[in-house]
């Protein structure tokens, strides 16, 4: 019976917001010391669905709106996380981190360190990342691997419901601070179509995926894609219509940077011996270079064809035309893997 | 004054209209002629238009992410606003900024989308005039919501204690997205904000046109005076959501209405029909505003898109050597085989 139960609740489909929530809402009942504090997100739910709902059950000493100002409340939860609590603080745009970035990377990410471990800080810093909607530079940008390359937060980029649930229950159980960056996108929002890919079966009990475990979303033989977020959906999309032509691509989803499972990509690019990494970050410095690098590294031999696709080294422009030239869409995927299959 | 107000407020009427072309029936934020986010500000014409009165081309203003209102009172070109708004190459920003991004040079009008953010490069405008001996200043506007921001309150700082020709407006609409004021702050009237740095601050209620005026003539006069800066807050209404789409279930029915009543355009017609003015004249003011909206929508819709490679450009004034904003090369790399 209980398998039965279990069956039809994993037919069930969410967004990925509905299922981010239900994680988070699952992890405040379990543990009062659990708590959501941002911009809007109470009455409004957060402007991307992240905490829809939260309220009606948990009121506002639970689900805080703060006022402007990041400095103040990502620093109190740092405070708070260091007093033992677990907060979630949402940062509304990835963009804004500018505002605050010293309570993130000097205090959040290095007391741990900078205590000799005595310290620990166990929060979630969320927030949305992605173009796609004409928003210009200020409100479009991934910068996974700004956050990713300043040590001691561990970053998570889910590309679907199912992950978004099982990794927020990790994150906020982890006991180092986790920043969990949902794309815009793929949330399933009234005003923002989603593309069909993030909306997956999700069970009703919680679950764990760990971190620094990639998936596989799509198994192939010929060409390693390597990507995350949005991407994902794009590189599976591009991954489809070469099926038709005959090659056959693995589209790994990274799915957690920091830890970042190096091994799955290798034992891919092992098998395929070719390698294209995608993202929606900027091309230099980024996790692009961060992948191809540790497979230069670690497995040089196995490899015979490497690229990278990325936005370029621009700010996100506003016009459409030109937003769509620079972040990477399903042509400019396949381009690459045809390139290296070539 | 008057007709800045009403420039402003039909403008924003039809970009309203535009904006919803293919949008609907499911509103999809990135479809139709203008994309991405559009934040209106009907209802805070007067706080604008009032301060900006008082301002010549060489005044540098800064605008938050609701800006349209400020920067037709400033007087950027508005061709070329609507240009940009439309995504289009000889947009203000060549179609790189959009609307909560403007900058017009010529009459030094920047705004940002980060709120607080433009409050420290009006400092930076202020201490270049005082550096260079002119008598300009700069007003940097804000929402009430961004006054917890440190950016705020370390440009008051700063402007204080070098005693720079900086005005900081602040446009109150009781209304941060979906927080009300009394939860943002515990200070009702913001203006007291500036006892905490022993500058002079102002409040004028009542969506009042003529008291800003009044009021922003003090402070701008002060500055230009070489005595400093001062901070004034200014009632306004939110008459529409935060955004274009935004469904303000927040927001109970009776704010969202008294917004409504309380227009500063028909309180300063008011004003203005009791000091004489005739019916009329008005009216003429409005035909003119909308003749001029009218074309500089049409003007902009015909104007070019930018080519998608236009991305490309402007990263740098001149890239220097050594940086590199080429094309990905799709070399391929290859192993030891």
């Amino acid at each position: 019976m209980a398998q039965k139960e279990s069956q039809q609740a994993v037919e069930r489909e969410l967004t990925m917001s509905r299922a981010m929530v239900e994680a988070i809402g699952h992890e405040m009942r379990e543990d009062d010391e659990v708590f959501y504090m941002g911009e809007d997100v109470a009455d409004y739910g957060g402007i991307f669905d992240s905490t829809q709902g939260l309220l009606e059950e948990f009121g506002r000493d639970r689900i805080m709106d703060v006022p402007i100002s990041e400095t103040a409340y990502i620093g109190a939860a740092v405070g708070a996380a260091q007093q033992g609590m677990r907060p979630i603080a949402e940062l509304m745009f990835v963009d804004f981190f500018g505002v605050c970035m010293d309570q993130i990377y000097n205090q959040m990410a290095k007391n741990t360190y900078m205590s000799g471990g005595s310290v620990s800080v166990p929060m979630v810093l969320t927030a949305a990342v992605g173009g796609t909607y004409n928003d210009a530079a200020q409100h479009s940008q991934t910068l996974y691997g700004t956050f990713a390359h300043l040590p001691g937060m561990k970053v998570v980029v889910p590309s679907t419901a199912y992950d978004a649930k099982g990794l927020m229950h990790n994150a906020i159980r982890d006991d180092d601070p986790v920043v969990y960056m949902f794309h815009k996108r793929l949330m399933g929002i009234g005003w923002m179509p989603a593309p069909d890919g993030p909306k997956t079966p999700v069970p009703d009990e919680s679950y764990t995926i760990p971190f620094g475990s990639a998936d596989v979303k799509r198994e192939g033989d010929d060409v390693t894609v390597v990507t995350l977020g949005l991407h994902v959906h794009r590189a599976l999309e591009a991954a489809e219509t070469l099926a038709e032509d005959g090659i056959d691509a693995e589209v790994i989803d990274l799915r957690t940077l920091v830890p970042l499972d190096t091994e799955t990509v290798l034992e891919s690019v092992e098998k395929t011996g070719r390698l294209v990494v995608v993202d929606e970050d900027y091309r230099s410095y980024g996790v692009t270079g961060e992948i191809i690098a540790r497979v230069a590294e670690d497995g040089l031999a196995d490899l015979e064809a490497v690229e990278r696709v990325a936005v370029p080294d621009v700010p996100l422009p506003y016009a459409r035309s030109m937003e769509d030239e620079v972040i990477p869409g399903t042509d400019d995927i396949e381009a690459a893997i045809r390139s290296v299959r070539s | 004054m008057f007709e800045d107000m009403v420039t402003a407020r039909y403008y924003e009427e039809r970009l309203q209209e535009e904006y919803l072309e293919g949008k609907q029936p499911a509103f999809d934020i990135s479809a139709g002629p203008i994309p991405g986010e559009l934040h209106l500000a009907a209802g805070q014409e007067a706080a604008a238009a009032g301060v900006c009165q008082h301002l010549r081309d060489s005044d540098t203003v800064t605008a938050p992410h609701r800006p349209h209102h400020v920067a037709i009172a400033k007087g950027v070109d508005l061709n070329r606003m609507t240009a940009e708004i439309f995504g289009r190459r000889t947009g203000l920003s060549k179609g790189k900024g959009g609307h909560m991004h403007l900058f017009d040079p010529d009459v030094n009008f920047a705004c940002s989308g980060i709120i607080a953010q433009g409050c420290p490069p009006a400092v930076g405008a202020g201490l270049a005039a005082t550096k260079r001996g002119e008598d300009s200043v700069a007003v940097a506007f804000l929402g009430e919501g961004a006054i917890s921001q440190g950016a705020f309150l370390e440009s008051l700082n700063l402007a204080a204690v070098r005693e720079l020709p900086v005005v900081f407006v602040v446009e109150d609409n009781d209304w941060a997205i979906s927080m009300p004021k009394d939860r943002v702050s515990d200070v009702a009237d913001g203006s007291r904000r500036a006892d905490g740095f022993e500058m002079p601050g102002a409040r004028v209620d009542y969506d009042d046109a003529t008291a800003v005026y009044d009021a922003a003539k003090e402070a701008i006069g002060r500055a230009r005076a070489g005595n400093g800066p001062s901070l004034l807050e200014v009632q306004v209404h939110r008459r529409m959501g935060h955004f274009m789409g935004d469904p303000e279930s927040y927001r109970p029915d009776e704010d969202r209405e008294a917004a409504q009543e309380r227009d500063s355009i028909e309180r300063l017609a008011a004003d203005l029909r009791s000091e004489g003015v005739e019916d009329d004249d008005l009216e003429e003011i409005r035909e003119r505003a909308r003749d001029r909206v009218d074309e500089a929508i049409e003007w902009a819709k015909e104007q070019p898109k930018p080519d998608p490679e236009e991305a490309h450009e402007d990263v740098f004034v001149d890239p220097p050597s050594g940086v590199t904003t080429d094309e990905p090369t799709h070399e391929i790399a290859g192993g030891d085989d």
